[in-house]
């Protein structure tokens, strides 16, 4: 069963990310508020995939990708960024960081699912 | 030495039976080889005869293959139709599907609290990421002065928002009239100074207007609304009004409330002195 840490602050869109994952058999869903709670998360439970914003209280999004990439246990957790940013050199940052994947604000929830299948292969 | 006459007609007559003999064995040969090309011409009759049974046959099956074939093709493109047809309709059904959890999720959080500043927050994030709205702006009718007070904003600040009268401008003319207004350019972006917002949606229960949501622009990626955002837009026209509404009577209730027993304490209070 593949787990699936949705980080984002705003209730409106975790409750809407979680719906949609919701939609992917078998998938667990493990919400977090911020990037300090996404890695707590990420000390706790086994994740697969992270859905992660980028303007966050506490810590962004960006800050998060860094860490998660650098980090020896989590580097190969694919991240996908959701953001409000649609920027060209918004997404060129994320990715340079290491993000796996940038979608923008407001999302189509077919393609978010499809992006979700191509990394956990459901 | 002289033969005898006996003896020469004997051979004579011997010589004429055995040239008849041969004679006659020699027409038995030809009847013989007459009928033996006669049986191999049957034989070969039979033969081809056989073989055009079988090519009467082969061509049959190969017609009877052929229709199969056909009506197999036939059948083939109406189900891919059909597949098309499906596929399609999924897409249909999954947009419709997705379409509703927006409304489902947005209608979830309006009403999840009676908190009035929790309310707005929960109409800018349904503003900013369901819809794409990069500067927008709340406005909410003041009862005692008839004026159009913002009371929330987000990618402009609050304070560059001006009040606006009822009946004047694009914002007092959907306050009045209860009509949301779409500018037919939305790519360009509004003015906040001047209040020409591109979308002005109406907040209304039932008739009564309380108040408008002015979008002045909507963000790089957003290049024009979709069905979803009209349902959106017109989902947050009643629930968030309603939402607005009940916070703002669950935070005079409480307010009173509170001032009442202040009051009801003050009372306890006086027979002791």
């Amino acid at each position: 069963m593949p787990s699936i840490l949705v980080v984002e602050d705003s209730p409106t869109m975790r409750q809407l990310i979680t719906f949609a994952m919701k939609r992917i058999a078998n998938a667990k869903v493990i919400e977090a508020t911020d990037g300090v709670d996404a890695l707590k998360k990420l000390s706790s439970e086994k994740i697969d995939l992270i859905l992660a914003d980028i303007n966050m209280p506490v810590m962004d999004g960006l800050k998060l990708v860094s860490l998660v990439k650098n980090n020896q246990s989590y580097k190969d957790i694919p991240v996908i960024i959701i953001t409000t940013e649609g920027a060209k050199e918004d997404k060129e940052r994320a990715l340079a960081i290491g993000a796996n994947a940038y979608l923008a604000k407001p999302i189509q929830t077919q393609e978010l699912i499809k992006l979700v299948n191509s990394f956990i292969g459901s | 030495m002289e033969k005898d006459p006996v003896v020469t007609k004997r051979v004579d007559e011997f010589l004429e039976i055995f040239k008849k003999g041969e004679e006659f064995t020699k027409d038995l040969l030809r009847e013989n080889e007459k009928l033996r090309f006669r049986v191999a011409q049957l034989e070969e009759a039979a033969l081809s005869s056989a073989v055009e049974e079988k090519i009467r046959l082969y061509e049959e099956r190969i017609k009877k293959l052929e229709e199969e074939i056909n009506s197999l093709k036939e059948r083939y493109l109406k189900v891919e139709e059909e597949n098309r047809d499906f596929a399609s309709k999924y897409v249909e059904v999954e947009d419709i599907n997705n379409a509703l959890a927006n409304l489902y999720v947005a209608s979830y959080q309006l009403h999840s609290t009676l908190d009035f500043d929790e309310v707005l927050r929960i109409i800018i994030e349904i503003v900013i990421n369901l819809i794409g709205a990069e500067a927008f702006a709340v406005l909410l009718i003041d009862d005692k002065t008839n004026d159009i007070v913002p009371v929330a904003a987000d990618g402009i600040p609050l304070e560059s928002v001006p009040k606006a009268k009822i009946s004047e401008g694009i914002i007092g003319s959907v306050a009045k009239e209860g009509e949301s207004y779409f500018s037919a350019d939305i790519t360009g972006g509004g003015d906040v100074a001047d209040g020409l917002p591109i979308v002005c949606i109406a907040l209304k229960i039932k008739e009564h207007v309380i108040g408008v949501i002015a979008i002045y622009s909507l963000l790089t990626q957003k290049e024009g609304f979709t069905n979803v955002d009209y349902e959106l837009f017109n989902l947050l026209a009643g629930h968030a009004a309603t939402a607005i509404f009940s916070a703002r009577l669950y935070t005079q209730s409480e307010r009173k409330l509170t001032t009442i027993q202040s009051f009801l304490e003050l009372l306890k209070e006086k027979p002791k002195r």
